[in-house]
C-alpha cells in the first residue's frame, strides 16, 4: 500500500442506505441481464463486474449528474451506480432504436450525458486521457465538477495510464483514476502481468496521492473516495484510487475461469459484499428487512419495465448507417 | 501575427507564408471564439510558441490555460482534446509531426473519429489535429510520412490538407468551427511558400476542390505540396502546347467528387498526384471512382503518381527519386495525351 488517509469521513445513515440502494440496482440489473443472455434475448457478450458494486455504489454517492464518468466495457455497474436511467440502457444492450445510442453503442460504448456517462471505451486504459478532457474542461469553466476514470488492474499497465496520470498532475485536474483491482487481467493473474505489489504505489511516480482502498468495503471507500473527490473540487489535482475487488463471472459471460482455482473463486465468493452490507443496515437499526424487501421490489419492477421497454423496441432502421457518422447525414 | 494587415483595406491583399497564414487563423479564431483552445508540444511563448514558431505570441494573448503546452505525449494530447471537445470547447491540439499521431492512433481511430457514431449522436468531438509533414528536408523514415490514407479510411474525421497561404488560413477557420474532428495537414513546401492572401480572407469551406489552374486537354487531381508540383508541370505542359488543369482538393476526404468528375468529364484524362505511398493510397479512391463514373468518356486510363513502396529514405538522391517530380507528372500527362 502506498499511503494511509489522515481524515477518514464516514457516511450517515441516509448514504449508507443510498450506497446500498445503487449496489442492489447494480446486482438486480446484472442478475437479470445474465439471465435475458441465457434465454437469448441478448446476443453480445457480457462483461459481469457482479462483486464490484461497493466501488461505484460509494463514489456515486458523492457525485451530482454534472459530475462525470468515463467507463470501460465492464462499466455497466459504474452507470447504474451513477442513476443512468434502464429503459434507455436496456434497449441498447438488445440493440434496438430506443436505446441511448440508438442501438449504434451496444454494451460496449453506453452513453447518457444527462447522468454524467460520457465515454464507455472497449479499448483497455482509454478512459483515462479522455477524462482528462474533461477535467481542463471543468477548470476552463471554473466549476467544482470531477470527472471519475474508471479502468481494471490490467489497464494500469497500459501507456495511457502513465501517460494520463502525469498528464493530470501536471495540470493539478479534479480527475479521479479509479482502478477497480479485481486481481485478474483478463485471464492473466495480478502478479503475473504487473511490477508492484499495489497499483496505488504508481501514483508516487505520478506526484498525486494513492491508496489501496477495500473495495468491498463502503466504509473504506466513502474515506478515500470523499477525500479524493474533495480534494479535486479544491483544486488540488487527481487522485488514484486502487479498489481491491473481486469479479465472480469471469472476464466475459460464459467463462470457465480455468486461470483460477475452485476454492479461491469461492472464498472471494464467500465474502460477498451485497449480502454483508445488507446485513449490517439491517443490524444498525438503519433499515428493517421489510424497507430493504420494499427497496428490492422496486428495483426489480424497475429492471422488468426496462426488459419489456427494451423488448418492445424495434432494431435501428438502415438509414442509421448513415448517421452520426458526421453531424451532417451522409447523402443516400 | 502579421499586424500590417490590422491597417489594410478591406479585400485588400497582403503577402504571407502558409505558417503567417495559419497564426492568423488561430488568432482569430481564438479572438472570436472563447471556447477555442490551442495546445500541443512547446506551444506556449514559454517554450517559443512551437517549435516552427506557428503559435508564437498565441498563449501572452490567450492565457496560460487557453493554449497549453503539454508533455511530449500524444495520446494524453488527443485524449485531452477529445474531452475538452464533448465538453463544448474547440480543441486545436498539435501534433508536431504526422509520424507522431502514430502512438496517438488508439485516441484518434477508436475515439475521436467513432464516439459520435457509437454513441447515436449523443457525443460530438469538434477538435482539429494540426500536424505536419513532408519529405524533402532529409528527415527520413518517421518524420515525413504523408499517412492520410489511414485517416481517410476511418469514418468519422475529416481529412484537410491546404497548398497555398490563403486556403490555410480559410480552411483553417473551417475546421475550427466544424462540428467533428479534422486532421489538418501541413507540410513544410507549402507551409514557407509565399501566397496572396486577402486581409479579410474568411473561412473556406471543408470538401470543396478549387481548380489552381483551368485546362482542357487533361486533369491533373491533387492536394497539399503536390499541387505545387502538379502547377510546376502544367506550366511545363503549356510549353508543349498540352492544356493541364490542376485540381487541389484541399479536403482530402470528404473529397469534392462533383468537381473531379465534372473536370474530367471535360478533359477525359486524369492523373492523381499526391506525395503518399502510391499504393492503396488516396489515388486509388479517386482514380477508381472516376473509372466507375466515366468508364465511356475517358480517353485514356487514369494515372496515379505517389511514393514508391519503401520508407521516407534519408539520401538526397533517393529522396529525390522518391517524390514526385514534375517530370514526372508531365511524362505520365504526355504518355495520356497522345492517345485517343
Amino acid at each position: 500500500m502506498s499511503e494511509t488517509l489522515a481524515n477518514r469521513a464516514s457516511p450517515d445513515a441516509a448514504k449508507q442506505l443510498d450506497i446500498f440502494r445503487r449496489m442492489l440496482r447494480i446486482e438486480r440489473n446484472d442478475d437479470a441481464t445474465r439471465s435475458q443472455i441465457r434465454r437469448g434475448r441478448i446476443t453480445a457478450p457480457y462483461y459481469s463486474a457482479r462483486g464490484q458494486e461497493v466501488i461505484p455504489s460509494t463514489i456515486s454517492s458523492l457525485l451530482t449528474n454534472d459530475d462525470k464518468i468515463c467507463t470501460i466495457y465492464r462499466g455497466i455497474h459504474d452507470m447504474v451506480a451513477k442513476d443512468m436511467p434502464l429503459r434507455p440502457l436496456w434497449a441498447e444492450i438488445m440493440g434496438r432504436v430506443d436505446g441511448t445510442c440508438k442501438g449504434k453503442g451496444g454494451p460496449m460504448h453506453l452513453t447518457h450525458p444527462e447522468t454524467g456517462v460520457m465515454v464507455t471505451t472497449g479499448i483497455v486504459g482509454s478512459s483515462m486521457p479522455i477524462a482528462n478532457g474533461f477535467g481542463w474542461a471543468s477548470l476552463l469553466d471554473g466549476t467544482k465538477e470531477v470527472t471519475i476514470a474508471y479502468f481494471g488492474d490490467g489497464a494500469s499497465n497500459i501507456g495511457a495510464f502513465h501517460e494520463a496520470l502525469n498528464l493530470a498532475s501536471v495540470w493539478k485536474l479534479p480527475v479521479i483514476f479509479v482502478c477497480q483491482n479485481n486481481g485478474f487481467a483478463e485471464h492473466t493473474r495480478y502478479e503475473n502481468g504487473t511490477s508492484v505489489d499495489f497499483i496505488a504505489k504508481r501514483a508516487i511516480g505520478y506526484g498525486m496521492p494513492g491508496y489501496t482502498v477495500d473495495g468491498n468495503d463502503p466504509f473504506d471507500m466513502y474515506a478515500h473516495a470523499h477525500a479524493a473527490i474533495e480534494r479535486a473540487r479544491a483544486g488540488e489535482g487527481p487522485t488514484l484510487l486502487e479498489c481491491k475487488t473481486f469479479r465472480f463471472m469471469g472476464h466475459v459471460f460464459g467463462d470457465a475461469d480455468g486461470y483460477m482455482t475452485k476454492e479461491e473463486k469461492e472464498e472471494a465468493m464467500a465474502k460477498d459484499p451485497l449480502p454483508a452490507f445488507r446485513q449490517k443496515l439491517i443490524d444498525t437499526g438503519i433499515a428493517t428487512e421489510e424497507q430493504l424487501a420494499d427497496l428490492q421490489a422496486k428495483i426489480e419492477a424497475e429492471v422488468q419495465d426496462a426488459i419489456d421497454f427494451g423488448q418492445a423496441s424495434e432494431a435501428p432502421s438502415i438509414d442509421e448507417l448513415r448517421r452520426d457518422v458526421f453531424a451532417e447525414e451522409i447523402p443516400a | 501575427m502579421n499586424t500590417d494587415t490590422l491597417n489594410k483595406e478591406a479585400g485588400e491583399m497582403v503577402k504571407m507564408t502558409g505558417q503567417q497564414a495559419v497564426s492568423a487563423a488561430l488568432f482569430e479564431a481564438m479572438e472570436n471564439d472563447p471556447k477555442v483552445l490551442v495546445f500541443g508540444e512547446d506551444v506556449a511563448d514559454r517554450e517559443g510558441g512551437g517549435v516552427m514558431g506557428t503559435t508564437r505570441g498565441l498563449s501572452a494573448k490567450f492565457g496560460d490555460l487557453r493554449v497549453r503546452s503539454t508533455p511530449i505525449a500524444e495520446q494524453s494530447i488527443i485524449g485531452a482534446a477529445i474531452g475538452a471537445a464533448m465538453a463544448g470547447y474547440k480543441p486545436v491540439a498539435e501534433i508536431m509531426l504526422m509520424n507522431f499521431t502514430t502512438v496517438a492512433m488508439d485516441m484518434i481511430y477508436n475515439h475521436a473519429a467513432k464516439l459520435r457514431f457509437m454513441s447515436g449522436g449523443q457525443s460530438q468531438v469538434p477538435m482539429v489535429i494540426r500536424t505536419l509533414t513532408g519529405a524533402g528536408f532529409q528527415t527520413a523514415g518517421q518524420h515525413a510520412d504523408h499517412l492520410e490514407g489511414w485517416f481517410c479510411h476511418t469514418a468519422g474525421i475529416k481529412v484537410v490538407a491546404p497548398a497555398t497561404p490563403a486556403d490555410y488560413k480559410g480552411l483553417l477557420l473551417s475546421a475550427i468551427q466544424d462540428p467533428d474532428p479534422v486532421l489538418f495537414i501541413e507540410t513544410g513546401k507549402t507551409l514557407f511558400a509565399p501566397g496572396e492572401v486577402s486581409v479579410d480572407q474568411g473561412a473556406i469551406p471543408l470538401g470543396k476542390a478549387r481548380v489552381a489552374q483551368e485546362g482542357k486537354d487533361i486533369t491533373l487531381v491533387t492536394y497539399s505540396s503536390m499541387t505545387l508540383v502538379c502547377l510546376q508541370a502544367a506550366a511545363e505542359l503549356a510549353e508543349a502546347g498540352i492544356s493541364a488543369e490542376v485540381i487541389d482538393l484541399r479536403t482530402v476526404s470528404p473529397w469534392d467528387k462533383d468537381a473531379v468528375l465534372a473536370s474530367v468529364e471535360k478533359t477525359g484524362r486524369a492523373v492523381v498526384v499526391h506525395e503518399a505511398l502510391r499504393s492503396f493510397g488516396p489515388g486509388a479512391e479517386i482514380a477508381a471512382t472516376i473509372q466507375e463514373e466515366l468508364f465511356g468518356k475517358l480517353k485514356a486510363p487514369v494515372r496515379r503518381l505517389g511514393a514508391p513502396y519503401c520508407a521516407v529514405p534519408f539520401a538526397k538522391a533517393l529522396e529525390n527519386a522518391y517524390l514526385v517530380q514534375p517530370a514526372d507528372v508531365v511524362a505520365s500527362a504526355k504518355e495520356l495525351c497522345s492517345r485517343g
